[in-house]
């Protein structure tokens, strides 16, 4: 892989000298030699990323995408190279949507779909409230900013034991409060198992997942520069105004990114649903990891779930392209 | 340009992870070899109370192995949530131990691998003989009709605990030998906020478990002889209808146990809130809930009439521990002495004892300390009526298809929704379909 | 500190309004019973005694004992866990920032061929689910090891190498979009007075990014804190790092859930003190400074 990378500098002559004046001053700088220095710089830059990517990702990556072609079940998994290929019926097992196998694979798509759109937006909702409440200086404010990272300091398994705890029916803080409290509902209710589990699934979700959100936006708040603010000030913009002129949009680089990650380690989250439910997650619950779990480590059929991942992997290809198109226009900023 | 350089991307790509996979695999050597006779790698599974715990426990044996033989083992105690994972990837790369700690009911998927040592007749004989071991725990380490993929070390086997005060103050002088004295015994136990029976709805196994021994009962294997999956024939059915229907039908579970799964029930027991649980040696968790000993007594687990014995009045699964030697050791001959070293009479006596376990060595089992009165149901129940659980290369996708069958059937009668022979055989059909042989 | 904070505060051009302050007051009080409420159920389960731990909920618990506190010690080897997690959070940090300011800053301030393959590239390695890199990688390393001698399985050298991969493609997208908000004037300024590239990124785009980075350093090294699955395959009882190795109160049969709160408890400590050491980092951006 090396060599394809260090060939580069030599056509990186060819490439497009500067984006870099995008907007920006363009000064007299003696061209030439600097285009010759520059060419290759970025690659060199970008070298130890690349062949760190390819060790750790990539080929495992396309080590999976093969995988999903083969019949690798238990009897092939000591070797390898003898496992039969099957061409695409790892794939046919898991598209045929009126067979139990694909059809409960569908439904858990559905339900993974649910659970990320509100698992990631209430994240975001919360760490960019947060974020933005926590801008500006008073007391408690620094107790606070650590407090808020606090869910991701605590080793998720624990974390999410103790909300499993909570969650109890007979004995957990959830329906103790609820139930016996405030008496909202007539009887306790299940909140690990039925349907009601996708509201735990969320909770615990969004309960580990928001301090990550949080500490992203409060590091891209300190870039605003303040003269905006004060400008707008001056305009006679009140703080909601100015947070929705002059925060939100300087926020929109962060954003886009942040968003997207959220979305894509929450589509494939194993932890949590794991370890609150266990091997089996309730049908309410039934994320698309464990699916995918269940179709290679519990079945040590890894043909099928490897096939299983790269639909996934198709799938959240074309949302995130989507994405991308949707949210990079009318940006100036052309890295993606 | 572009194109030519994308395309010698993916040819160097494809060549990396062809190179990868034709790696793959350090199993092709056959019969392992002798090639570092001094040492051993063994990974212990997590028997005692913590894994500090075994290694306190272990090592005093593993030095009179070195002081017998010379031969130095590298111990490494293995946590159960690792254990599978780590063997896989053993397998996979041909990167492991030499001996290994298996769960039992792993026994017929591993041994499909052809990663595992067979223990043929030769082999057998050179630990002593298969006669030394007990039947039922042989018939768990491997497919029938083929050599075992491991030797027994330890076993175990479900008894009935029960909470004397509690029947006593029902008004109950034994505990119940069939089931139906059970749900009779267990309405009376059923009031005031306590219940009869604890169960562990949302845990796969145990659910696994308990349907598999009444589905002995009922004349169901959920296999047939081709080690197809079979789980809708009628004895299956209502084997998993009888199990659900103590919560369902009879209510002598309370309907929170459908979502347990970490083991609450044996928490219930110890606090008093239930008066019977079916389980494999809980003494140490009672008391280390804080229940005394003489609170419990313990009785062999109901059949549908009769006395336990082999067939139709099994009234158990085997449960335990075998072990297993990599076939790509590099120390063959030393990992069969340490193999031997292990279920050797004295060994199993000490070990046994200190983790509550029933030896699978026959000889050993006369020691005194297993017939005290929890080991003693436990040992003839091992003995006598306990059946393996279906020894094929597909276990474990049996036990998530079936467990959660039978969790969702819990969680459904929880809610209170009525559990019929349809909605059971309904279930279980989509279990089975989930089956790829 | 106080006094920069101070300025800051003065300047402030919120001069906020009550319905503000109000909103604040409730967000915050709502925010902060969220994030405490199982923080408190795992103080109170750490502090009873095993058989009270699963019992029914109190708000005010009673019976209490620090003797979990005592005992987390011996049930686990936790002291060396904690050692090795630190170690190896601790060193892939370190990797996985350096070269992921590497290679945003060659993204964000360059054009050149390949760019978006590599964006698009690094950013779908985290659009397959985890568990399948598993034994693909396992297998690499392993082959690695026999070919060249480099231990890379069962050792915190293979560990480091993982974990600061997996924090790449985040790292690299969230550093790019901050050096793209921070103007091109600055280290092309630098560079007319002699600077060369290398030594614009360190004198000018890295300080004006500290907030940035102080981020993705968390980021990274909680990446690495928390990961269990490859942790739990890769390492061995010398190597085994905490998050896994938490899972030792749980065995069989029985499950120490007090000594599992505690020892949860006391290894978050001084990773919350880090925080709120690093919090004057990200609060104190330092661009200001260097636009002026």
């Amino acid at each position: 892989m090396t060599a394809t990378v260090t060939t580069d500098p030599g056509t990186g002559k060819q490439a497009r000298g500067t984006t870099r004046g995008s907007g920006g001053a363009r000064r007299g700088i003696p061209r030439i030699p600097d285009r010759i220095r520059r060419g290759g710089l970025p690659y060199l830059l970008l070298l130890p990323a690349v062949l760190l990517e390819l060790l750790i990702h990539l080929i495992p990556m396309v080590v999976g995408i093969v995988m999903s072609f083969r019949q690798l079940t238990q009897f092939f998994i000591g070797n390898w190279g003898a496992a039969p290929w099957t061409g695409l019926e790892n794939y046919e097992i898991a598209v045929d949507f009126d067979a139990p196998i694909g059809e409960a694979l569908l439904h858990s798509f559905f339900v993974t779909c649910v659970f990320t759109f509100f698992a990631v937006g209430l994240a975001w909702l919360f760490g960019v409230t947060a974020a933005i409440m926590l801008q500006e200086s008073f007391r408690g404010r620094g107790f606070l900013r650590t407090l808020f990272l606090v869910p991701y300091a605590l080793p998720v398994y624990a974390a999410v034991i103790t909300w499993a705890f909570m969650f109890q029916r007979d004995n957990g803080l959830v329906n103790h409060v609820l139930h016996d409290q405030l008496g909202i509902t007539d009887q306790p209710s299940f909140w690990l198992i039925g349907d009601n589990s996708i509201y735990a699934l969320i909770v615990v979700s969004v309960w580990k997942g928001w301090p990550f959100a949080f500490l992203m936006l409060m590091a891209a708040l300190q870039n605003i520069p303040r003269e905006l603010y004060e400008a707008a000030a001056i305009d006679g913009a009140g703080v909601w105004q100015q947070i929705r002129r002059i925060t939100m949009p300087s926020l929109r680089p962060v954003n886009q990114v942040l968003v997207l990650v959220l979305f894509l380690w929450t589509f494939n989250d194993f932890n949590t649903p794991y370890v609150l439910f266990g091997k089996a997650a309730p049908a309410g619950a039934d994320l698309i990891s464990i699916h995918i779990y269940q179709s290679s480590f519990v079945t040590w059929n890894f043909g099928t779930g490897s096939a299983m991942s790269v639909l996934l992997l198709l799938f959240l290809l074309v949302v995130t392209a989507v994405y991308l198109f949707l949210t990079s226009r009318g940006r100036k900023g052309s890295h993606a | 340009m572009r194109h030519l350089r994308a395309a010698a991307a993916i040819t160097l790509a494809v060549s990396v992870v062809a190179g990868v996979t034709a790696c793959g695999g350090g199993t092709s050597s056959d019969g392992g070899s002798n090639e570092s006779p001094k040492t051993l790698t063994y990974w212990a599974s997590n028997q005692g109370p913590s894994i500090e715990a075994d290694k306190k426990i272990l090592t005093p044996e593993l030095k009179k192995f070195e002081k017998e033989t010379g031969i130095k083992v590298k111990l490494e105690v293995v946590p159960w949530a690792d254990l599978l994972n780590r063997i896989l990837a053993a397998t996979t790369s041909g990167q492991g131990p030499d001996v290994l700690n298996i769960g039992n009911t792993w026994s017929a998927s591993l041994q499909s691998t052809g990663a595992l040592l067979p223990w043929d007749d030769e082999n057998f004989e050179a630990i002593g003989g298969r006669d030394r071991f007990i039947d039922s725990a042989v018939a768990s380490a491997g497919k029938e009709g083929e050599p075992p993929a491991a030797v027994p070390l330890y076993s175990l086997s479900y008894a009935l605990y029960y909470n004397k005060k509690m029947f006593a103050d029902a008004g109950i002088t034994a505990p119940p030998a069939t089931w139906d004295q059970l749900v009779e015994d267990g309405r009376k136990l059923s009031k005031d906020g306590k219940w009869a029976l604890g169960a562990e709805g949302s845990n796969l196994s145990n659910n696994i478990h308990q349907t598999f021994v009444l589905g002995q009962q009922h004349g169901a294997d959920f296999f047939d002889e081709q080690g197809k999956a079979d789980f809708t024939s009628d004895g299956a059915v209502a084997a998993v209808k009888q199990y659900v229907d103590f919560m369902a039908k009879d209510r002598i579970i309370a309907p929170g146990n459908a979502e347990y799964a970490r083991n609450q029930s044996l928490t219930d027991f110890a606090k008093g809130r239930t008066a019977m649980v079916l389980w494999q040696a809980a003494a140490t968790t009672f008391a280390a809930q804080g229940m005394e000993p003489e609170d419990w007594g313990v009785a062999p687990v109901p059949v549908p009439a009769g006395a336990p014995g082999a067939g139709k009045q099994t009234n158990s699964m085997v449960a335990g521990i075998n072990m297993a030697v990599f076939r790509n050791t590099r120390n063959i001959d030393g990992a069969k002495k340490f193999v031997k070293f292990m279920t050797s009479d004295a060994e199993q006596k000490i070990l046994c004892k200190t983790y509550g376990s029933i030896p699978p060595v026959k000889a050993a089992q006369s020691d005194p300390a297993f017939a005290a009165p929890e080991l003693k149901v436990l040992r003839d129940t091992l003995a006598t009526s306990a059946a393996p659980l279906p020894q094929v290369p597909n276990e474990s996708q049996f036990e998530t298809a079936v467990g959660t069958a039978v969790k969702e059937l819990f969680a459904d009668a929880a809610a209170g929704s009525p559990v019929t022979t349809e909605s059971v055989k309904a279930r279980l059909e989509k279990a089975q379909q989930t089956m790829q042989s | 500190m106080p006094s920069r904070d101070g300025r800051r505060a003065g300047r402030s051009p919120m001069a906020a309004p009550r319905s503000f302050l109000w909103t604040r007051r409730v967000v915050l009080t709502l925010l902060a019973g969220f994030v405490l409420l199982p923080v408190y159920v795992m103080i109170s389960s750490s502090l009873k005694p095993l058989q009270d731990v699963s019992g029914k909920f109190r708000w005010i618990p009673r019976g209490l004992t620090v003797q979990p506190y005592v005992d987390i010690w011996d049930t686990v080897p936790l002291a060396r866990y904690f050692v090795n997690s630190l170690i190896v959070a601790g060193a892939a940090t370190v990797c996985s920032v350096v070269i992921a300011v590497f290679a945003a800053y060659a993204v964000s301030r360059y054009g050149f061929r390949g760019k978006r393959v590599f964006t698009v590239t690094v950013l779908s390695t985290q659009m397959f689910p985890g568990i399948l890199f598993l034994l693909p990688l396992f297998l690499i390393f392993v082959n690695i090891g026999n070919s060249t001698g480099v231990a890379l399985y069962g050792s915190r050298g293979g560990l480091i190498l993982t974990y600061l991969t997996f924090s790449l493609p985040f790292s690299i997208w969230m550093l790019i979009g901050y050096f793209d908000s921070i103007p091109r004037d600055l280290d092309e300024a630098a560079m007319v007075d002699g600077c060369g590239p290398l030594r614009a990124l360190f004198r000018v785009v890295v300080p004006a990014a500290v907030p940035g980075i102080v981020a993705v350093s968390v980021y990274a090294f909680m990446t690495a804190w928390g990961e269990v699955l490859f942790a739990s395959v890769m390492t061995n009882d010398a190597t085994r790092t905490l998050a896994v190795g938490l899972q030792g109160y749980a065995t069989q049969n029985d499950v120490y859930w007090n000594q599992a709160m505690a020892a949860s408890l006391v290894v978050s400590v001084p990773v919350v003190a880090g925080f709120l050491l690093l919090q004057r980092y990200l609060v104190a951006g330092l661009t200001a400074g260097a636009v002026k």
